[in-house]
């Protein structure tokens, strides 16, 4: 399988603060992250609030401009490309937003909305293309006319999705499509993901904090915490043999709509870290039951731990429990 | 621009009744100050000495005759058609000012944003009678002068709402999403910024209209504005300054003029305002 | 559990008037809740779960659009009809509220340790120093590190789960019989919403308050409920103990509820698509005749479903369900 986005070391430093007599301090929102998504997979980017893991989807689209590292699309290096040079690009690359009342602009109808990329792009065919894309998103016709607020949220984010797919994109970064959503409404969404991925051959990048559902509609999982991948796994080998304590506490948080599933929770104790001034080693060492000193000292590299399976920490003698484990779901409380 | 005034909101203006009490009072008023002076016998500018100082239904006059006995309802009248074009173009001009400066600056913040806003504050650093006195003394007094004269003392505020607007609509998630498909800024800004735009800025012409009414009557009382023998609600009251005891129709009537139109202005603004404003749930 | 129920609430009923006709937010709404018992109260948007909870704390706009109508006995007294003052008494004392959201519940010009001090000041006869004691003692119960420092601190110096655990702090000053939380934890990170359950679970252990929790995530109720209250279109539609309602749910909503949910233990099997409910959550001005689910719902028969509206019914001696088809989609 080839590679449709290639990252490599790839940082966005923001700018914060900074006065008279204030120092400039940098936000480090992403810090070196390399990674491939590859072509026809859905590679879900897994993190909570401050991992960087929305950053990094903008940057791949470049609605910002990466402090440094590249960004390959297709094999083209885009990791500068200007604003015109992007723009035979940007059919190519798609977003799906978390918010579906947000991104649809409450003036316009649904048709105007949909219709929007092929008048940006200039082209023609609007009023088919249009109808045809609502209709594979699940929308009937006559919703061309609405305007959103007179949609369901659930209608909301399937316009979002007819609006992001009517151009036939090779890349959609979907960032939270579902999280805004209603439980009920959610795996109706999930759904349509999923079959309009095989449709249409495309390749998903589903940045998530919902571990369940990533658990069901990647291939892949790459696991953020504080701009630095910790993990990187297939999906099935994550859940059942996490390799880092962050993607273990993460696990073991989800929340399982089981109640005989009361595994003995890992409860982190703080919070993440500052981004504006990270720890000076594994960025995770003050929150994780296992950290030595050796982690506080220089932050470690994501290496091979399996094939294809890769983590950023340095114990390799720990064992992690998993969701999966054989009695561990089991287990009573406490 | 279109104002897609939706049913809900059309009915949350409604119930709003001092704004629908606005609203009429300033179609009747535009209708009786440019159709009005058709009907009636007098003309403003006839001068009756004969019948100086007739007091209000007291004869052919409804509304009286002043110290020339000109008749007050006929100068009434052409009064409020200065006032309303004054009050509409000054605003018309204002505004164009105003959103130019201020989507420009929202759009592009940095330093160009930064330097046009600072001069916006410079600007409303002047308390705006002084500003605009100082610049009645530059000008000679009339009709388009003090069309510019108020049109250039009343952008800023525009300009200040339409910045913050822009600003904060950029970030959002549809212009997001239009620039991911790679349009232009002016595209952005016209396509999804400005309509988004649109409840504010009708709300603040409307308040402006008011205001350039107000100004206009202040100016011309002080003899800067619009100059006899033609009327203005503003002119007419400085004339009524020295009747004010033996005949004071003469100035309550202009007063009231000016009152009437101020406030069913400001009426109709705050009712847009509530109307406009898709946060506002009705009840 | 032993006793009265300490809420006992009664065909609460609450209707908002608006332009496009009445809107019923909450429908004939009963339920107990027993000392020292969490109750999850779980829906979608427009179930009115929130509605309710408001309700309850007697926080809805006191107009003429608003009609709350029922009784909810707080240890046999009407939350919905004694004075305006007295409630005040009662609110923050002996029922108290934790909202999703910390940083807008929270002053953000007031130091937190003098915000949980000035909640502990309006019901308890402390001085000044007393109340302040009390609330570094409140912030480190609430598992705040070093809580006599971060006394000090303004609500934006800290996080989110550390702003929820203040809001907590703040509604446990008077020792309630009563919490209600609405969504405490939906605006968290997961491993900071693991925590704030595990707070409250403890708090409750020590200080024996009975928790109406409400929320639209199902691990989260398997987390923390004793009971469940299942909430649809305004209405109670089922209401039971946590296992049996997880294990054998017989409301087919909340049934569609449960398998809709990815399971962990599927994770990367790609077990097909997601048995979804189809449809969209009613509109509350426009709700569906007979039983509000029946258009999204599987088992639903035309001429039946549609024409009468079920009533909750007993279904054991624990449970209640509102379904005209429970018996027959049972057996």
């Amino acid at each position: 399988m080839t590679a449709l986005v290639e990252l490599r070391e790839l940082r966005k430093w923001f700018p914060v603060g900074g006065g008279l007599f204030r120092r400039k301090q940098q936000v480090k929102a992403i810090d070196g992250v390399t990674l491939d998504i590859r072509r026809g997979e859905i590679l879900s980017l897994v993190g909570e609030s401050g991992s960087g893991k929305t950053t990094v989807g903008r940057a791949i689209l470049r609605l910002l401009e990466p402090t440094n590292g590249t960004i390959r699309f297709d094999g083209q290096d885009i990791t500068h490309l200007g604003r015109a040079a992007m723009r035979p690009l940007r059919r190519r690359m798609q977003l799906v937003f978390q918010d579906p009342f947000a991104s649809l602009n409450p003036r316009h109808t649904v048709e105007r909305i949909v219709a929007s990329p092929l008048a940006i792009q200039g082209e023609s065919g609007g009023r088919e293309r249009v109808m045809e894309a609502l209709e594979m998103v699940g929308l009937q016709r006559h919703h061309a006319a609405r305007y959103p607020h007179e949609l369901s949220g659930g209608q909301r984010q399937r316009v979002g999705i007819a609006r992001a797919l009517i151009l036939r994109p090779e890349l959609l970064v979907a960032d939270e499509p579902v999280s805004a959503l209603d439980v009920s409404i959610q795996a109706q969404v999930v759904n349509l993901l999923l079959e309009l991925k095989e449709r249409l051959g495309l390749t998903i990048l589903f940045i998530s904090h919902d571990l369940s559902v990533v658990g069901h509609i990647s291939d892949r999982i790459a696991v953020m915490y504080l701009g630095r991948l910790v993990e990187v796994a297939e999906t099935r080998d994550l859940f059942r043999t996490p390799r880092h304590p962050y993607t273990e506490a993460l696990l073991s948080a989800a929340p399982d709509p089981d109640p005989d599933a009361r595994r003995r929770r890992i409860i982190l104790q703080g919070d993440i870290p500052s981004p504006l001034d990270p720890p000076p080693g594994c960025a995770f060492a003050g929150r994780c039951r296992f950290a030595l000193d050796a982690c506080r000292a220089a932050p470690p590299p994501l290496r091979q731990v399996a094939p294809g399976h890769l983590s950023a920490c340095i114990r390799d003698d720990i064992h992690l429990q998993s969701p999966l484990d054989e009695g561990a779901t089991h287990v009573p409380a406490g | 621009m279109s104002l897609a005034l939706s049913a809900p909101a059309f009915r949350r203006f409604r119930r709003h009744r001092l704004a629908a009490f606005g609203a009429a009072t300033i179609v009747l008023l535009t209708l009786g100050c440019f159709l009005g002076p058709f009907l009636l016998p007098f003309d403003d500018t006839t001068i009756d000495v004969m019948n100086r100082f007739a007091p209000p239904l007291s004869g052919a006059h409804v509304l009286g005759t002043d110290e020339l006995g000109r008749d007050m309802l006929a100068r009434l009248m052409m009064g409020g058609r200065v006032s309303l074009i004054v009050g509409f173009t000054a605003m018309a001009i204002g505004m164009a000012l105003g959103i130019l400066v201020g989507a420009v600056a929202g759009f592009h913040g940095g330093w160009l944003g930064a330097a046009l806003m600072r001069f916006v504050d410079a600007v409303l650093c002047f308390p705006t009678i002084f500003l605009l006195l100082a610049l009645a003394a530059l000008v000679s007094p009339g009709l388009l002068s003090i069309i510019i004269l108020i049109a250039a003392t009343s952008w800023m505020d525009v300009a200040r709402i339409v910045e913050g607007q822009v600003k904060s609509l950029r970030e959002r998630d549809f212009a997001v999403a239009a620039q991911v498909l790679g349009a232009s800024d002016a595209r952005i800004i016209v396509h999804e910024l400005v309509p988004n735009a649109v409840a504010p800025i009708v709300v603040a012409a409307t308040l402006n209209v008011a205001r350039a009414i107000l100004l206009e009557s202040y100016v011309s009382f002080l003899g800067y504005g619009i100059q006899p023998p033609v009327p203005s609600w503003g002119n007419m009251l400085n004339n009524a300054q020295i009747y004010l005891t033996s005949a004071p129709w003469l100035a309550i009537l202009p007063g009231l003029a000016i009152t009437l139109a101020v406030t069913s202005f400001n009426f109709l603004g705050d009712g847009l305002r509530d109307a406009l404003d898709p946060r506002m749930r009705a009840r | 559990m032993s006793g009265a129920p300490i809420l006992d609430v009664r065909n609460l009923s609450v209707r908002f008037r608006t332009e496009g006709g009445d809107v019923p937010a909450v429908s004939d709404l009963s339920f107990t809740l027993d000392r020292g018992e969490t109750l999850a109260v779980v829906g979608e948007s427009g179930s009115g779960k929130s509605v309710t909870s408001l309700a309850l704390m007697r926080l809805l706009p006191k107009d003429s659009a608003v009609t709350v109508t029922g009784q909810a006995l707080l240890e046999g007294r009407d939350l919905l009809a004694i004075p305006e003052p007295e409630m005040r008494k009662l609110r923050g004392g002996a029922i108290s509220m934790v909202f999703q959201e910390p940083m807008t519940s929270l002053n953000p010009t007031t130091p937190v340790g003098a915000q949980v001090a000035e909640a502990v000041q309006l019901h308890r006869d402390l001085d000044r120093r007393a109340a302040r004691e009390e609330a570094a003692r409140l912030l480190d119960l609430v598992g705040i590190p070093a809580a006599r420092q971060r006394m000090d601190d303004y609500p934006h110096h800290l996080s989110g789960g550390m702003r929820q655990r203040v809001m907590i702090a703040m509604a446990l000053s008077c020792d309630p019989g009563v919490l209600i939380a609405d969504e405490p934890t939906t605006a968290l990170d997961v491993t900071i919403q693991a925590q704030i359950l595990d707070l409250l679970k403890r708090l409750q252990e020590r200080t024996g308050m009975a928790v109406v929790f409400i929320t639209h995530n199902l691990g989260v109720v398997a987390e923390i409920a004793d009971r469940v209250l299942v909430m649809y279109g305004g209405r109670a539609v089922e209401q039971a103990p946590l296992r049996p309602l997880f294990s054998r749910p017989l409301m087919p909503y909340t049934a569609g509820l449960l398998r809709s949910v990815p399971r962990m233990e599927l994770a990367g099997r790609r077990a097909g698509p997601l048995p979804a409910i189809p449809g969209n959550v009613p509109d509350p001005r426009h709700m569906p005749p007979g039983c509000v689910f029946h258009p999204r719902c599987a088992h639903h028969q035309p001429g039946r479903c549609d024409a009468a509206a079920p009533v909750l019914e007993a279904a054991d001696e624990a449970r209640e369900v509102r379904c005209l088809r429970w018996r027959e989609l049972a057996a």
